[in-house]
């Protein structure tokens, strides 16, 4: 990493604006689609900015786990396309999509977003199974946040399809039910920059900055789930300030889910 | 029961709704997306790049590499493991031969082309919608080629011959079936991609071709006007 | 028969037929295919005379002798710098290309250039294979510092530099900005915060709208209405030769 880049944006900000002229605590343009992919049970895609994720829900009936015999299952995986950027290589999941995916799964398995005790068709033997794959078609940063907002809205948009007697699939019609979702984490990342938090950073602030932590919050300022991320340590004053910022973040995101 | 009508009502030789666009993913060097019916494809075009591992280096000229995915809610039925898969790796390989004719990469020798193909919805000819994808996503980056390659597949049922088969088609089970996924040089009508399975004879075959080969002209019309309409050209037209 | 296909300055794509007899001549980006002339890459069609030639529209940069580019150090060797040049090919920069000084043998090669850093540097030599040789003695040619870095399509830096220069100089004057635009694609631009923001999306505007007629003009009025500072035109200029 060239230093000069952190420093210019450093200079940049202490004269009141980012690179590309927004405010520190300013997202780009977010836009949410519903529906984008019909062969899954729900998707969604999120655009902020030229960063787009395409999320896309596919539901099955499987075994419980032994030790929950009476929840559904819930999966979460990410894929870093390398068709969405170049510094992304074919191959098995990158150490930056896991993570991606844990803290998504993290959002709704801690806050119990999705009542899985509702998925469980027969106890011990039958469960509705929730398989979440995120996929990211262009990287121009902040990836963790379109994925989390992608991710609700793709469960929002989730229909049962229709299921035989015998618990045989018919993946063809969709019926009207939706998910047991119950509540929206939503995950807003800050990052430092010296001094300064910023959030929805471009790939050149990611790259300039000095640390960042994810905090998934729900509509009641309730936090579920968090990660700090990058080189440097954090203070306790700073993490106050970056979970305040994020969970007001989170209140604008949400309300692109209408 | 004779097969007399097509499920979705199109008529024998009429390919199911097109679109195209070009420019659809900023990273990449040329990119595109396409969907026939409700068969979606995007490819992106990375490089000429610096090519790894070094053994795979070519002094003469730049090599090309395709990849094929389909994306793990693609499907109409269960979830698809991501990882790649026989399937992938085989059609990855023929859509790389397909391709491979019309480019000129001696400008640029010991280097990669990568072409990412990945389709978020399928519904039969999915080979042959990333092959079209990729070719409007390989002139948007700017490649030297001397053509574009249009792709559709074709095929019979009973004694019908079809273009552009969708799923019920193919897997149509009142009588034969032969499924024939295809790939042109539209101003040679030369045949860069060619597989079938199912059972056809050589009269129907050859009658399959020429039943492509207009197919794929009208494949060709779409990738040129989305190619033009990138620049601004034919939207008023 | 020869016919003439297409108008000049048309958009044309792969393949497509330019024209057809033996009247017109292909030069470059088109070919010969029996009586046909066809395009062999996407671009806009230049008609001169009987000559029908394509200029890209996009494209990976190819490294040139002589061209002036803007590299980012990615390693350090034992008698140099590697450099990677936005194409398929890095560059070497050996110690005896690097600076006036004296590198005395086993020095600390960061003290010179560090791995990141941007510099404004010449190709000197470029082999069959692209193995590249980069200098930075000549006018000009430094280590970058400060600033941001964009990236453009390297087959639209000549509009973006325009005739003599004049289109940069341009965006320079009106912007308070110092900008420079390497061959390959590479462009730096520094000065104040809001400055260096009209600066690059001029830039973007110039990449995206090459291909229109009438670049000039619009990009005049674009900066005039962005910094609000008046253009004074220093001489008469027409864009109807300029692609």
């Amino acid at each position: 990493m060239s230093n000069d880049l952190r420093t210019h944006i450093i200079e940049t900000l202490e004269k009141g604006a980012r690179l590309d002229g927004r405010k520190a605590d300013e997202y780009r343009n977010v836009e949410v689609t519903y529906s984008v992919t019909k062969n899954a049970e729900g998707s969604a895609k999120v655009v902020i900015g030229d960063t787009e994720v395409i999320v896309g829900v596919k539901l099955a009936i499987e075994t419980p786990y032994p030790d929950t015999p009476d929840n559904g299952n819930l999966m979460v995986n990410a894929e870093l396309l390398p068709l969405s950027s170049p510094n992304f290589d074919p191959g098995p999941p990158s150490i930056q999509a896991i993570e991606i995916a844990r803290v998504v799964d993290r959002g709704i398995r801690e806050s119990k977003a999705i009542d899985t005790k509702k998925l469980c068709i027969k106890k011990a033997e039958k469960v509705w199974s929730v398989m979440i794959d995120i996929i990211s078609i262009n990287d121009d940063g902040n990836l963790f946040d379109a994925a989390s907002l992608a991710t609700i809205a793709a469960l929002k948009d989730t229909k049962f399809p229709k299921v035989s007697k015998d618990h045989e699939i018919d993946y063809k019609t969709k019926t009207k039910d939706s998910l047991p979702l119950s509540k929206e984490p939503i995950e807003v990342t800050v990052w430092k920059v010296g001094d300064h938090l910023i959030v929805d950073p471009t790939p050149d602030e990611e790259k300039g900055s000095d640390g960042r932590l994810t905090t998934a919050s729900l509509s009641d300022k309730e936090l579920c789930a968090m990660q700090k991320g990058g080189d440097f340590p954090l203070t306790s004053d700073e993490i106050g300030k970056m979970v305040d910022l994020a969970t007001k973040k989170a209140q604008d995101l949400r309300s692109k889910l209408s | 029961m004779p097969f007399k009508k097509r499920p979705d009502g199109r008529s024998f030789e009429e390919l199911r709704k097109v679109e195209a666009k070009v420019g659809v993913i900023k990273n990449a060097k040329g990119s595109a997306w396409f969907k026939i019916g409700d068969t979606e494809a995007y490819a992106a075009v990375y490089g000429p790049r610096n090519l790894f591992p070094k053994f795979m280096q070519n002094p003469k000229k730049g090599i090309l590499r395709a990849h094929y995915n389909m994306l793990p809610f693609s499907g109409s039925g269960d979830r698809i493991r991501p990882g790649g898969n026989r399937r992938a790796k085989e059609i990855s390989f023929v859509t790389q031969k397909a391709l491979e004719p019309v480019l000129d990469l001696t400008k640029f020798p010991n280097a990669v082309v990568d072409v990412f193909i990945e389709l978020p919805q399928t519904d039969a000819g999915s080979r042959c919608a990333g092959i079209t994808a990729a070719a409007m996503a390989l002139a948007d980056a700017g490649i030297v080629m001397k053509d574009l390659i249009s792709s559709v597949a074709v095929g019979r049922v009973e004694d019908k011959v079809l273009a552009d088969l969708c799923y019920d088609e193919e897997a149509y089970e009142d009588g034969p079936v032969a499924d024939i996924p295809l790939a042109m040089l539209p101003s040679t009508e030369e045949i860069t991609l060619l597989q079938m399975d199912g059972e056809i004879d050589k009269d129907m075959l050859l009658k399959s071709l020429e039943v492509g080969k207009k197919a794929m002209h009208e494949i060709h019309k779409v990738q040129v006007q989305a190619l033009k309409e990138k620049f601004g050209v034919g939207k008023n037209e | 028969m020869s016919e003439l296909k297409i108008k000049n300055k048309d958009v044309v794509v792969p393949g497509e037929i330019l024209a057809t007899g033996m009247e017109f001549l292909p030069s470059y980006g088109t070919y010969r295919e029996g009586d046909k002339i066809q395009a062999n890459r996407l671009g806009l069609v230049q008609l001169e005379g009987k000559v029908l030639k394509i200029i890209p529209l996009s494209g990976t940069y190819i490294p040139k002798r002589g061209d002036t580019v803007i590299a980012q150090v990615e390693e350090i060797l034992m008698s140099g710098w590697r450099a990677d040049l936005n194409c398929a090919y890095s560059a070497v920069l050996g110690l005896k290309d690097a600076t006036s000084e004296f590198i005395q043998k086993g020095a600390d090669l960061t003290h010179y250039f560090q791995i990141g850093d941007y510099i404004v540097t010449k190709i000197v030599n470029v082999t069959t294979q692209n193995l590249i040789d980069i200098s930075m003695k000549g006018p000009g040619l430094k280590r970058i510092r400060g600033g941001r870095i964009i990236k453009v399509d390297p087959y639209k830096v000549p509009r973006i530099i325009g005739k003599q220069g004049s289109m940069v100089s341009m965006i320079k004057t009106s912007t308070d900005c110092r900008v420079m635009v390497g061959q390959n694609g590479v462009a730096w631009i520094q000065g104040e915060p809001k400055s260096e923001i009209i600066a690059e999306e001029a830039i973007r505007k110039i990449e995206s709208e090459s291909h229109i007629a009438g670049l000039t003009d619009r990009m005049k009025k674009y900066l005039e209405d962005k910094t609000g500072k008046k253009i004074e035109d220093r001489e008469p200029r027409s864009d109807t030769n300029a692609v």
